[in-house]
């Protein structure tokens, strides 16, 4: 076991190593050497008044905000002698299963690709390449026939990889009994209870005020938000990431909610950001996918027929087709228990190689002059939601793009890969379950009576952290709180809160159908109520 | 259900005429009620819904009194003039409404409008006036069109027949040559203006047109144009008293703008009717979005003070836009009015104001629209006031503020404090929150006839 002391060493260690060579590290240096020239600093005491004069300046600051950013990313720390595997998720159960479930994606696409003569990836003739580059503004335009793609997988399918998982150290040798089959999930993972959550999220009592709440049109803005807003332009200009993150507990005002998320996720739209998303363009441009059709699909079957994101349809494909490409999100799999297994394919021209992630012993589908491509995240039904309400906060499609993709890389990829994180999928349906069965017994008794069990019902809302089932304002406030309190927890006592507030309807149903039905529109809902009344107003 | 309640209906009329002779009068403050509303209605969509539903009120067809008329704008030029209406009778249109609602009219008006604003208060007030694109009305200004035309060349303009909608007849046009051909048969050169016979004349000038400078730089949100309907009510003249409705809604264009297709009459019309037959419309799309939703989004993109500002310029508009026909609309205690004011932003956030409406459409494109338009219907009821609930010193009622009654309508109420504030807001929520029924529920005595809830 490290102490405390080697252990914060090996972290700085870490931390300067990831910010090494990074624009901001280059500023650094500038600004310091620059700064040389100055009259309050003298050589007797250089370094001090160095230091001074970056914090005067603001870019202590900006380095404070960067270390902030990563101690957010950074591995939990464990043994020195363990394998980066198992650092990044302890339970090897958990690593099998999503290795298997990895497996199994890349095989389905694989069968698309034989089933349907499509290559995996296909170099663009120059002439489509400059046509794409003309309409780069306008991809929602064509209508392509995407009949044959189907998406890899829903989250129904996703949902029964997880009920299946299996702990091997769980003693079964008692045999089937009523607590075996209450609930869905089989496995026991440290989930927190209410009196637990009242002391993790304390901003949300009732005694404190909050946006989503305390803004109704009755409230006078006196009593808090006229002073919340005031604080919030002064977090903005200080430029704190962790003031922010904060701040953003109790709401982010609309008027500074993009400001206050680019600042707590520390998008700095630095020029290697720029270039970086450049670069992912480019290669949009010069190579077409199998996924892209997934991509145009979902955008298609969801965004484009909500009432509200149909208007963002073009950017989602520059942000999402962008996103297929970007190796740099694989890296987040260094925390996440999946590890793409490598595999390198040599171009019949031996000229374009290309690493592909790929398990060695899945056939692959010799692609099209050799160009095989990296994939990355591999998009399900659904997966353009992560994005859709970004839209209404930001414009430029590579700021959008680098919110989008520090948001997934945080928080969105562990609503579909199978971890033991608290965070993780696994984690928040269990805690959904608990919390049901503890605190609304006789509603889940009764649903699973009639065959509705709670958690196929609510698996869907949770998998997409609720975004195109509330409202985009509720929405809005409840991932103001998941940047605030950085975990996606509220997600499922959110879940529980929705079930609760209409508990009285669903005690009258007798079928999964009308239960479905009852809790199909959630567009009315007010998030923040919901979860304050869940936590703080039940007796427990 | 249709038929018991109109025997319901029915019976309750009777039962009130019996017993008040067909008034009720409340309290000496109130004005006088009816139990029971006779109501013609020409239209056949959520209107007639919200009349059928409404506790009290009885459809009459054809030739029986009434004393509520919901008519279309035909019915009323041909009959309003002979009819005698008693004194408690309302009528949904005024007898020239199209000073407002005709664009060359309201351009005329507008204009004249502003030359007053300007001797009698100087061109800084004067310069609130320009929320209208440069326009002329066609043939009487066809020269002075083209003197402005020469002056600024490549710039775009938009051609509209006076009296259609719906975006019909409507094209765009850079070049002098473009309109030729449509002057020819058009427009009566000035050479023959004598030689025509009256008649002859009549008929080229049926249908006239304006010419609009077109805004080439519209706010677009994702590639997108769109403009914004809102809804005003107007139930009186003189004095001047307008309230303003809480909802309304953006329309979205299917297509991405650009102003390399002029031809594509698609990208640049925003009415629904037009774009209901583009080629990529999806009737279950909408394309809308409700002016709260669109409220919030300028307001992540903007801040809330510039998006403030906005939604002040756009008040602006309607009152002036009002103001400028005030003495020229005969002012009949009868009618009211429902208008649809359509509003473009630019790219600087400056709104302009392309048309107003008459008679907007009531008809609903989906349920929220179908929510939206019965609401907005139901409230207008409530404020024309046949059974006399109110007291006449409300300053909101249900989705709609008082905007303007002879004066503007602040939401702080009078007193000492703020006199002679500059803190003073306007009463109006366009994009705000509407909870009309809350609001209804604590302001409105039940329908006479009804047992309080």
């Amino acid at each position: 076991m490290m102490n405390e002391g080697s252990e914060l060493s090996v972290t700085i260690a870490q931390i300067v190593q990831r910010l090494k060579g990074t624009h901001l590290h280059s500023q650094l240096e500038k600004q310091a050497k620059e700064c040389l020239h100055r009259p309050e600093i003298r050589l007797e005491s250089i370094k001090e008044d160095v230091r001074k004069f970056l914090r005067a300046t603001g870019w202590e600051r900006k380095l404070q905000n960067a270390v902030y950013r990563e101690l957010h990313i950074l591995p939990p720390s464990g043994h020195p002698e363990a394998p980066l595997e198992h650092t990044k998720e302890p339970l090897a159960y958990m690593r099998k299963a999503q290795a298997s479930w990895e497996k199994r994606i890349l095989k389905s696409l694989n069968s698309m690709c034989t089933e349907l003569g499509v290559p995996l990836a296909r170099k663009r003739p120059v002439l489509e390449q400059k046509e794409l580059t003309s309409k780069w503004n306008e991809m929602g335009a064509d209508e392509p026939d995407l009949s044959k793609f189907r998406p890899v997988y829903a989250p129904k399918d996703f949902l029964e990889v997880l009920i299946n998982l299996k702990n091997p150290n769980h003693d079964h040798s008692d045999g089937l009994t009523a607590r075996s089959h209450w609930g869905l999930i089989p496995i026991s993972l440290s989930v927190r209870d209410v009196p637990q959550l009242r002391e993790a999220y304390p901003e949300l009592s009732l005694s404190c005020s909050q946006l989503g709440i305390d803004d109704h049109a009755h409230v006078p803005p006196d009593l808090f938000e006229s002073e919340h807003i005031r604080i919030g332009k002064k977090v903005v200009d200080e430029q704190d990431s962790a003031a922010a993150q904060q701040y953003s507990r109790q709401g982010s005002p609309t008027g500074l909610r993009a400001q206050l998320w680019a600042l707590i996720l520390n998008i700095t739209n630095d020029p290697e950001d720029v270039a970086h998303y450049e670069q992912l363009k480019a290669a949009v441009i010069h190579h077409d996918l199998l996924v892209d059709n997934l991509i145009y699909k979902d955008v298609k079957l969801t965004a484009s027929n909500d009432d509200y994101y149909f208007v963002f349809e073009d950017v989602l494909y520059q942000v999402l087709l962008c996103f297929s490409r970007d190796t740099a999100v694989l890296e987040h799999f260094s925390y996440n228990s999946a590890t793409p297994p490598k595999s390198y394919i040599q171009g019949k021209t031996g000229e374009e190689e290309f690493a592909v992630v790929y398990p060695p012993n899945v056939p692959l589908l010799p692609c099209q002059m050799g160009i095989v491509c990296r994939l990355g995240v591999i998009p399900f039904h659904g997966f353009s939601m992560y994005v859709a309400p970004l839209c209404f906060l930001y414009n430029e499609p590579c700021k959008l793009y680098s919110v989008f993709r520090e948001m997934y890389v945080r928080y969105f990829f562990r609503l579909h890969s199978i971890s033991s994180s608290p965070s993780g999928i696994v984690s928040l349906c269990l805690q959904f379950e608990r919390l049901l069965q503890i605190h609304l017994p006789q509603l889940f008794f009764h649903l699973q009576e009639i065959m509705a069990q709670p958690l196929r019902i609510a698996f869907k809302w949770m998998v997409r952290a609720f975004s195109g089932y509330l409202s985009t304002d509720q929405l809005l406030l409840l991932w103001d709180r998941i940047l605030g309190y950085d975990s996606l927890e509220l997600v499922a006592v959110l879940a529980a809160a929705v079930f609760a507030f209409r508990a009285e309807n669903l005690m009258e149903v007798t079928s999964l159908a009308s239960a479905e039905a009852v809790l199909a529109d959630l567009s009315t809902l007010k998030v923040m109520p919901l979860l304050q009344i869940f936590l703080f107003a039940n007796v427990i | 259900m249709c038929t018991v309640r109109w025997q319901a209906c029915l019976c309750v009329c009777a039962y009130g005429q019996h017993l008040a002779g067909n008034h009720i009068k409340a309290d000496s403050n109130h004005r006088e009620g009816r139990s029971c509303v006779r109501y013609k209605c020409s239209l056949m969509n959520t209107v007639l819904d919200v009349l059928h539903q409404r506790p009290g009120w009885v459809e009459v067809k054809e030739d029986g009194e009434w004393d509520f008329n919901w008519c279309d704008v035909g019915w009323l030029r041909e009959n309003f003039d002979h009819s005698y209406m008693e004194e408690h009778v309302r009528i949904c249109h005024f007898r020239n409404h199209y000073e407002l609602t005709r664009k060359n009219l309201m351009v005329k008006n507008l204009k004249r409008y502003r030359k007053t604003v300007e001797r009698e208060a100087g061109r800084l007030e004067a310069v609130k006036c320009d929320f209208f694109p440069l326009t002329f009305v066609l043939p009487s200004e066809y020269h002075l069109f083209v003197e402005d035309f020469k002056r600024s060349p490549g710039s775009t303009w938009i051609m509209k027949p006076v009296a259609r909608s719906q975006g019909k007849g409507i094209f765009l046009f850079r070049k002098l040559k473009d309109i030729m051909e449509w002057k020819k048969v058009k427009i009566c050169s000035s050479n023959t203006d004598c030689t025509r016979s009256d008649e002859q004349r009549d008929e080229a000038q049926v249908e006239s047109y304006v010419v609009q400078s077109y805004i080439e730089n519209p706010y677009l949100i994702h590639g997108r144009k769109f403009d914004l309907r809102v809804y005003i009510l107007v139930t009186s003249y003189l004095p001047l008293k307008a309230w303003l409705y809480r909802d309304g809604f953006a329309r979205f264009s299917n297509t991405r703008f650009s102003l390399r297709t002029i031809d594509d009459q698609y990208v640049h019309l925003t009415n629904v009717a037009v774009q209901k037959t583009a080629p990529v419309y999806n009737p279950e799309k909408g394309c809308k979005w409700q002016m709260q939703q669109l409220r919030r989004y300028l307001t992540a993109k903007h801040g809330t003070y510039v998006v403030e500002e906005l939604f002040k310029d756009i008040d602006n508009i309607f009152i002036r836009s009002l103001q400028s026909v005030q003495k020229v609309i005969i002012n009949d205690k009868h009618c009211f009015e429902l208008y649809g004011y359509d509003i473009l932003l630019d790219q600087d956030l400056k709104p302009w104001l392309i048309e107003v409406n008459a008679s907007p459409s009531l008809t609903a494109s989906n349920q929220d629209d179908y929510e939206m338009k019965y609401s907005l219907i139901e409230d207008t009821l409530h404020i024309v006031d046949m059974e006399g609930r109110l007291t006449g010193k409300e300053k909101r009622v249900g989705g709609f503020d008082l905007m303007w009654n002879d004066g503007p309508v602040f939401r702080e109420n009078a007193g000492l404090e703020t006199l002679g504030s500059p803190f003073q807001t306007a009463n109006t929520h366009l994009g705000g929150v509407n909870d009309r029924k809350k609001q209804l529920r604590q302001l409105l005595k039940p329908f006479p006839g009804q047992k309080k809830v």
